[in-house]
C-alpha cells in the first residue's frame, strides 16, 4: 500500500518480538527494524511505549502498538492476507483462550524451572509438562498447526515457547516437550520449527543458547 | 434463532459482573447461574475444565472462558452497541488498556490488599503507580466513553467499585482523592452508571465473596 510507513522495534533475543516478525513475515509487510539494547533503551522506544518501556512495539504510521500479542492481532485486522486469526467467533475465541494459556501458566512454570536447582527444578518441570500437555489438548489430530492447514495466531504465539523449551531442556537437563506423552505437541513443534518462512527469523541456536546461559550465570554464580 | 445462552457467574466477582454488562449492553437474554466458589458445581468443572473459574459463558452448547476473551466473544457475535471500536488502532489501544487493568492493576492491587506487613509499603507504591498510569490514561481519553460503554470501560469495573470497596475493608488506602482526582472522580460516576449499577454487589454480597475467596486460599 503507498504511503506506508512500518516500524518494528525489536531485540534479536526477545520471545515476544519473535512473534511479531513472524506476523510480518507471513503476512509479507514490508518494515524497518530497529534493534533495540535492553540496557540502553532507545529514546525511540521510551516515546512508543511509555507504560512499559518494552519490545517488541510495532509503530504504524507514526501510531505505536505495544504487547505482542495486541500487535498481531492488530496486523491481522489491517492486512488482511494470511489470516492468523480464524473467521468464527468461537474459534476466535479458543484461539485466545490458548494464547492466554500459553503465556499464563506454561510460561512461568518454565521460567521456574530455568531459574531453579535440584528437586525445585525436576517440581517446576513436571508442572511444565503437565501444563504443555494441557496445551497439547488446542491441537486437533490430524492437523499440522494450531491453526489448522496453516500456521496462526496460536502457533505464533505458542513457538516461541517450544524454542525456549530446547533451550531449557538443554540447559538444564531436564524434559518438557515429551516426545511418549506429548506426541501431538513433540510433532507441531518438530514441524513449525522447519517452515522455512518460520526458521529464517529463529536466531542461530548457539547465540540463542550462550545468551540464556548467560542468565544463568547470573542467577547462580557459583554454578559451572 | 433459538439462542440458548447461560452464564456462570459469581455474585461479588467483578469478571462475572463484567459479563453481565456486555449482555445487558447488547439486549442478550440469558440464564444466569450462580456459583459456590466453595463447592463448584459439576456443569462448571465440565465448562471449564482447565481453570474452574467463572464466568463461563455457555451458548448454544460452546464454553467460552476468560472474562475479557468472553466480551470480544460477545462483541463478534451479536453486532449491537459495540463494545470495541471500529478501527484496528483504537482496538488494539483498548486491548492493550484492558490487559494493563487486569495483569498490573488488579494483580497490584491484590498484592497491596493482601501483603504482610514489612511488605505492604512496597505493594501499595506499586499500586499507586498503576494507578497513575490510569490516571494518565483516563485523562488521554482511552477509556470514560460516556454514554456508550466500551472494553475498557467495563474492564475498569474493578478499579471504580471492587478496588475502593476492598480498599475500606482492608484498611489499605489506594484511590484517593487526593491522590488521583481525576480517577476518583470517574469512579464516582462509573458506579452511578444504569448498567454497571445493576450488576454491582451490596457490601454484604462482596464480604460473603471476599470470605469464600478466603476459604478458597486456605
Amino acid at each position: 500500500m503507498a504511503g506506508e510507513c512500518v516500524q518494528f522495534l525489536g531485540f534479536w533475543a526477545s520471545p515476544s518480538a519473535l512473534r511479531v516478525v513472524w506476523a510480518l513475515k507471513l503476512k509479507g509487510i514490508d518494515y524497518e527494524h530497529i534493534e533495540e539494547d535492553l540496557l540502553n533503551k532507545s529514546p525511540l522506544l521510551l516515546k512508543y511505549n511509555p507504560v512499559h518501556k518494552k519490545v517488541p512495539v510495532l509503530v504504524h504510521n507514526g501510531k505505536p502498538v505495544a504487547e505482542s500479542l495486541i500487535i498481531v492481532e492488530y496486523i491481522d485486522e489491517v492486512w488482511k492476507q494470511n489470516p492468523l486469526l480464524p473467521q468464527d467467533p468461537y474459534e476466535r475465541a479458543k484461539a485466545r483462550f490458548w494464547v492466554k494459556f500459553a503465556d499464563e501458566k506454561v510460561v512461568p512454570d518454565m521460567v521456574s524451572t530455568f531459574m531453579k536447582t535440584g528437586e525445585e527444578k525436576e517440581k517446576a518441570a513436571k508442572a511444565a509438562r503437565e501444563c504443555l500437555k494441557t496445551l497439547e489438548s488446542g491441537l486437533e489430530e490430524g492437523k499440522q498447526f494450531f491453526g489448522g492447514e496453516a500456521i496462526g495466531f496460536v502457533d505464533i504465539a505458542v513457538g516461541w515457547i517450544g524454542i525456549w523449551a530446547r533451550i531449557v531442556e538443554k540447559l538444564k537437563d531436564v524434559s518438557l516437550v515429551d516426545e511418549e506423552t506429548m506426541p501431538l505437541l513433540h510433532a507441531w513443534l518438530q514441524n513449525f520449527l522447519e517452515v522455512p518462512i518460520i526458521k529464517e527469523c529463529i536466531p542461530p541456536w548457539d547465540k540463542l543458547l550462550q545468551h540464556n546461559k548467560g542468565y544463568l550465570v547470573k542467577l547462580t554464580p557459583d554454578s559451572t | 434463532m433459538a439462542e440458548e445462552v447461560k452464564l456462570f457467574g459469581a455474585c461479588g466477582s467483578p469478571f462475572s459482573s463484567r459479563i453481565q454488562v456486555a449482555l445487558k449492553l447488547k439486549g442478550i437474554s440469558y440464564e444466569y447461574i450462580e456459583e459456590d466458589l466453595t463447592n463448584k458445581s459439576p456443569l462448571l468443572l465440565k465448562y471449564n475444565p482447565i481453570h474452574k473459574k467463572i464466568p463461563v459463558l455457555l451458548h448454544n452448547g460452546k464454553s467460552i472462558v476468560e472474562s475479557l476473551v468472553i466480551l470480544e466473544y460477545i462483541d463478534e457475535t451479536w453486532k449491537a452497541n459495540p463494545i470495541l471500536p471500529e478501527d484496528p488502532y483504537d482496538r488494539a489501544t483498548a486491548r492493550f488498556w484492558a490487559k494493563y487493568i487486569d495483569e498490573k492493576c488488579v494483580a497490584a492491587a491484590g498484592k497491596a490488599f493482601w501483603a504482610k506487613e514489612k511488605e505492604r509499603e512496597k505493594a501499595v507504591e506499586e499500586a499507586w503507580d498503576c494507578l497513575k498510569t490510569l490516571e494518565g490514561a483516563l485523562k488521554d481519553k482511552k477509556f470514560a466513553g460516556g454514554e456508550t460503554l466500551g472494553l475498557v470501560d467495563i474492564a475498569a469495573n474493578f478499579i471504580a467499585f471492587w478496588l475502593r470497596s476492598f480498599q475500606e475493608i482492608f484498611g489499605v488506602e489506594l484511590l484517593t482523592e487526593e491522590k488521583f482526582p481525576d480517577l476518583f472522580k470517574w469512579s464516582e460516576e462509573y458506579v452511578e452508571h444504569p448498567i454497571i449499577k445493576e450488576y454491582l454487589p451490596s457490601r454484604d454480597e462482596l464480604i460473603v465473596f471476599l470470605n469464600k475467596r478466603l476459604q478458597n486460599l486456605k
